[in-house]
């Protein structure tokens, strides 16, 4: 599956998709693929702070759990609560499939995130 | 019900924090520097697209993602039928004149009320009454009985199974070399391998085994076995790559139209976990007793001495202070492996040795220690999930009981 261009991504698989001061984020492709059938995804609620490079929350298939990483600071101003009742639209696609809409703290905290090109590298060094 | 480690989630993983693919790697990397073991399906298993890890020393597929992965393939085995490598299993021969005296002596269940043909579930006991391994006797002949045991403890087993069967006049001889173990599992496994197979499958029944030609291999044993809570086969046919790869390639073609997909170990730990089957590392090890893992059943004490039964007397005779059970998550949340029970005052009681979503019954299940007064079916306990008192309670078990033949 293609990785968005417009899309920044992190070394723990995460993306972020920033228009102007706000961003929703979500896990790659490439997460969920290893992953496998995911059953569970755990959010923070809506006004929530999370921290750049800290766990905000975790997504579980039937044989692993997993921390997601906020890609970057900010204010949770919207969470994707249809993810409780089919986690699986993660696996079926992840890029659309966001979790969490932030407030950006400062926009620029992504600039040292991956691009589509890098992180497809970074994926294929990784196999 | 052969068993055998998946470490998919193991205690370490599932409760440390670390990134998705930290994790993944540490999967693969726990034997880093050796060798891992490949059965002779290796190269079919890459080919099919599989997910490998290392599995107690062996390089073993997790999933198949081309062909649906876990959840499909545990439905498949439910529903109609899927097939398992499972050569990472070991062999011991045990034969002699005395075989049947050492196996008495070494396996907990009681053999001399095995015929021919038959096979049960046993385990090999320390003198503490605390489990080596668990294993499945098969009675081949008069003097000769083959123990199925698990791929992680082969080396341990088998040199506990030497020393201990040393005073008796037989042989114990690892053969886990020899075989390629294919279980074909489910519904439609009989109607699967019936095709391939010039023995009458009807006549063989569950936890019973014959010899015959499968796949124009003459001699073949075909055991009504498996690990899954269905109905199914396991063969062993010879090890070498052509033949072990020509059997996959027949069992997957004949089970075609009942729509047969390989499984990994995944589905074939949800369906063990689904039909309350132990696995060791999990439910039982060297720490825990047979009375506390509620196999009891299977252990005869009222058979000749046998290894770890004077410490069961004792153990019967004084009660057991905790007690393996099952439980179902009331709250959301997935219950895993090494996770704390609490009881509704807060205090710790227990622990979770196996926990996962269960495919076939849509709830998240788990197999708990917990001290005998919080053991009854409908009580509440809490599991600890990251911080979160999630209430669950004892349900009945097994979760998962395969429909009745109609």
């Amino acid at each position: 599956m293609a990785y968005p261009k417009d899309y920044k991504y992190t070394k723990e698989h995460e993306w972020i998709q920033i228009k102007g001061n706000t961003a929703l984020v979500g896990i790659t492709d490439h997460a969920q693929e290893s992953l496998g059938d995911i059953v569970f995804v755990e959010l923070p609620k809506v006004g929530a702070q999370v921290e750049a490079g800290k766990s905000f929350g975790t997504v579980e298939s039937v044989k692993a759990v997993s921390e997601l990483y906020a890609p970057a600071s900010g204010k949770v101003v919207e969470v994707n609560d249809s993810l409780n009742q089919s986690p699986e639209a993660v696996n079926q696609d992840a890029h659309k499939a966001w979790m969490i809409k932030l407030e950006l703290s400062n926009p620029s905290q992504a600039d040292g995130l991956m691009l589509a090109d890098d992180y497809e590298k970074y994926v294929a060094e990784e196999k | 019900m052969l068993t055998l480690k998946v470490r998919l989630s193991s205690r370490a993983d599932s409760v440390t924090v670390t990134t998705r693919i930290e994790r993944e790697k540490h999967l693969s990397s726990t034997a880093e520097g050796q060798t891992l073991r490949k059965t002779a399906l290796n190269a079919t298993h890459r080919k099919l697209g599989a997910k490998m890890v290392d599995f107690g020393g062996w390089d073993m597929p997790v999933e198949y993602p081309a062909s649906g992965g876990l959840v499909k393939e545990h439905l498949a085995v439910r529903s109609g039928v899927g097939m398992f490598d499972v050569s990472h299993m070991g062999d011991i021969l045990i034969r002699g004149p005395q075989a049947l005296d050492a196996v008495q002596w070494i396996s907990m269940n009681d053999a001399s009320k095995l015929q021919e043909g038959q096979a049960h579930y046993s385990a090999l006991l320390y003198p503490e009454g605390t489990f080596v391994d668990d294993v499945i006797v098969h009675k081949m002949g008069q003097n000769d009985y083959l123990l199925v045991i698990n791929a992680g403890t082969r080396e341990k087993d088998h040199s506990w199974v030497r020393k201990n069967v040393s005073k008796f006049r037989c042989h114990a001889d690892d053969v886990g070399d020899y075989y390629t173990q294919i279980a074909i599992q489910g519904p439609k496994a009989e109607a699967t391998l019936q095709k391939l197979t010039n023995v009458d499958l009807s006549q063989i029944k569950n936890y019973w085994f014959k010899h015959g030609t499968v796949c124009n291999l003459p001699n073949t044993l075909i055991a009504r076995t498996g690990y899954t809570a269905e109905d199914g086969f396991e063969i062993y046919v010879p090890s070498d790559v052509p033949t072990s790869e020509r059997v996959w390639n027949e069992v997957t073609e004949a089970g075609k139209e009942f729509g047969i997909v390989p499984c990994g170990l995944g589905a074939r730990n949800t369906l063990r976990l689904e039909g309350k089957m132990a696995l060791y590392g999990h439910e039982i090890s060297d720490t825990i007793n047979v009375f506390e893992a509620a196999l009891d059943r299977y252990c005869k004490m009222e058979k000749a001495d046998f290894v770890g039964k004077a410490a069961l007397e004792k153990v019967k005779a004084a009660g057991v202070k905790r007690i393996l059970v099952g439980l179902e998550a009331v709250d959301r949340g997935i219950p895993r492996d090494g996770y704390k029970v609490f009881d509704d005052t807060g205090t710790e009681i227990g622990y979770v040795t196996s926990g996962s979503p269960a495919p076939s019954l849509k709830k998240n299940i788990a197999l708990a220690y917990v001290p005998p007064q919080h053991s009854e079916i409908g009580h509440e306990v809490f599991v600890e999930i990251r911080g979160q008192k999630i209430k669950s309670k004892v349900v009945p078990t097994p979760f998962y009981k395969r429909p009745k033949k109609s």
